[in-house]
């Protein structure tokens, strides 16, 4: 009884450092010392849950600690900045099917009253479609399998029926208990399910579904809490659970899309019905581009995903100081779902040392845009599309761009004339203060230092 | 009444996590999503009581898969998250001086 008391007090001082340790990461200052202070609460709960008399057999503990932990210090060591989009969704993945395989085993250990059922339901559920679906976002991010939107005639009544067949084999396995096939169909259903629901989400909406799986893995951790009774899951989980969503808020704003359009309707569904585009596209070679740069005084870049896809992000920072070296004001434009992942594009360039007081916000660079002699784009494209502002028939109407078409010329770093991940196109590379760079993002910058030295 | 306690416990926790962390700026969005997802690891916990329980061979065997699967989350999660930030800590120093 004793020892009982003492593991619970001490789940409470985790909760209290997994809160204190969530609240320092909301703050640049005390950002690392916030993550270790959440490691801290983390490591007591595990060694202190090791003293709990049910547990009889550490071997097996001892075995999977030691699996797991190879494995996670080896992907976050050797895992490039450029890869994080993908760690994360593998990560939430496991933490969801961790939290189904809590579950499912719950039903071994545990009395099986209703309620214990409800929640073993809820537990494999949500920790299936986390895991499926993590899958299939990694997947579509490493570009195993195509980042468009898969849509067929008729996904919306398969995922319905889907939904029905699971609530359907969920009540009659909370009616007969003791038949674990009914578990067993929950469990495949799940996983399908989770397959479905992240198909139809094209690679430019990834931001969204990548938070929102986070906060999926922090509920199902919480639903598996409930079913073996335990405190700390039960908070921890939903704190994750609360961020995800916080996030997914933000992500879904920056794209001023409501998250059931975010989940319900691939981008690419939509017909496009623009009007032909006026204009023709000028491309301009790095010597060119050089003595236009060399002549400005202030220089906006815009990233996108193409330039965590080029790795591009250290030429960039070169490219910054020998511009800051010829007098000229450098700063960095972040549209907040530039990428594959919320606050991508910060971690690229932070991972290149470039300062993050000059990483400016969408919102307060535009207001400053007509002031920019170049805006240099590389690899953006819906971000910057300013048909989203203009065309009122355009599928990305009413998203927040970054206006860099108001700059005095916009260069255009691009592979070739392709259209972005949502498929629309973009009148930016038809205006006439736009001159496109041809070529792989790296290398154009490449050429324009070897033109600076 | 425990599923009454429990549920108590959740409601309360999901205000507290909306409350916390309303406004973050964007810089620490992929730190805090990769920091919030290591605590989703926190699984990891009932994974060692099931893999730890001596009893049922199945429920050892699912329990041994689920600590090894919520490890990989919390260890590389907290490691990967600590890498990013140290980058950015260090940018910070660099811009002082």
């Amino acid at each position: 009884m004793n020892i009982e008391l003492v593991i619970n007090f001490s789940y409470v001082l985790s909760a209290a450092l997994f809160i204190f340790g969530l609240k320092m990461l909301g703050s640049p200052a005390t950002a690392q010392k916030g993550n270790l202070v959440s490691s801290a609460g983390m490591f007591i709960a595990v060694v202190i849950t090791l003293l709990n008399q049910s547990i009889i057999d550490y071997q097996w503990i001892l075995i999977g600690v030691i699996i797991g932990a190879i494995i996670g210090a080896m992907a976050a060591r050797l895992v490039a900045m450029t890869g994080m989009p993908e760690l994360v969704a593998v990560f939430n993945g496991f933490g969801g099917l961790a939290s189904l395989l809590v579950g499912w085993a719950a039903w071994y250990l545990s009395g099986n009253t209703s309620f214990t059922i409800v929640t073993i339901i809820l537990s494999v559920f949500i920790g299936g479609v986390t895991f499926t679906g993590s899958l299939i976002a990694w997947a579509k991010l490493s570009e195993t399998i195509s980042g468009k939107p898969y849509l067929f005639s008729g996904q919306r009544v398969f995922n319905s029926i889907l939904l029905l067949a699971i609530i359907t084999i969920g009540v009659m396995f909370i009616n007969e208990p003791a038949n674990i096939t009914y578990l067993y169909t929950l469990i495949a259903l799940s996983f399908l399910f989770g397959i479905m629901a992240v198909i139809p989400i094209g690679g430019a909406d990834m931001p969204v579904v990548i938070s929102l799986l986070n906060s999926y893995s922090g509920l199902a951790a919480c639903a598996a809490g409930f079913a073996i009774n335990n405190n700390i899951l039960i908070v921890a989980g939903s704190l994750v659970g609360a961020t995800g969503i916080i996030l997914t808020n933000i992500m879904c704003k920056a794209m001023n899309r409501s998250l059931g359009n975010v989940l319900f309707s691939g981008f690419g569904a939509v017909s496009t019905t623009l009007g032909k585009i006026e204009g023709e596209v000028k491309p301009i070679s790095p010597e060119d581009a050089y003595f236009i740069l060399e002549a400005a005084s202030n220089v906006v870049i815009v990233p996108g995903y193409g330039m965590a896809v080029a790795q591009a992000q250290h030429v960039v920072k070169e490219l910054q100081e020998l511009l800051e070296g010829n007098d000229c004001e450098v700063s960095y434009a972040i549209h907040p779902v530039a990428g594959r992942m919320p606050g991508h594009m910060n971690v690229l360039l932070a991972e290149a040392d470039v300062p993050y007081d000059q990483l400016i916000e969408m919102d307060d660079i535009n207001p400053r845009m007509e002031l920019m002699d170049v805006a240099f784009v590389i690899g953006a494209n819906d971000v910057v599309n300013p048909a989203a502002r203009d065309e009122e028939n355009s599928p990305i109407y009413g998203m927040p761009i970054i206006n860099v078409d108001y700059a005095n010329t916009v260069f255009v770093l691009k592979r070739s004339m392709a259209s972005g991940f949502a498929g629309v196109d973009n009148p930016l590379f038809f205006a006439e203060n736009t001159r496109m760079l041809f070529g792989d993002a790296k290398e154009s910058i490449g050429k324009l230092i070897r033109e600076f030295n | 009444m425990e599923a009454v306690y429990l549920t108590f416990i959740l409601v309360l926790s999901i205000f507290l996590g909306f409350e916390l962390i309303a406004k973050v700026p964007a810089t620490l969005h992929t730190p805090l999503m990769s920091g919030s997802n290591a605590i989703s690891g926190i699984t990891l916990v009932g994974a060692l009581l099931s893999a730890g329980s001596g009893g049922e061979t199945m429920a050892i065997i699912l329990g041994t898969c689920s600590v090894a699967l919520a490890t990989t989350n919390v260890v590389g999660g907290y490691m990967v998250t600590n890498r990013m930030l140290a980058m950015f800590k260090k940018k910070k120093e660099g811009s002082k001086s």
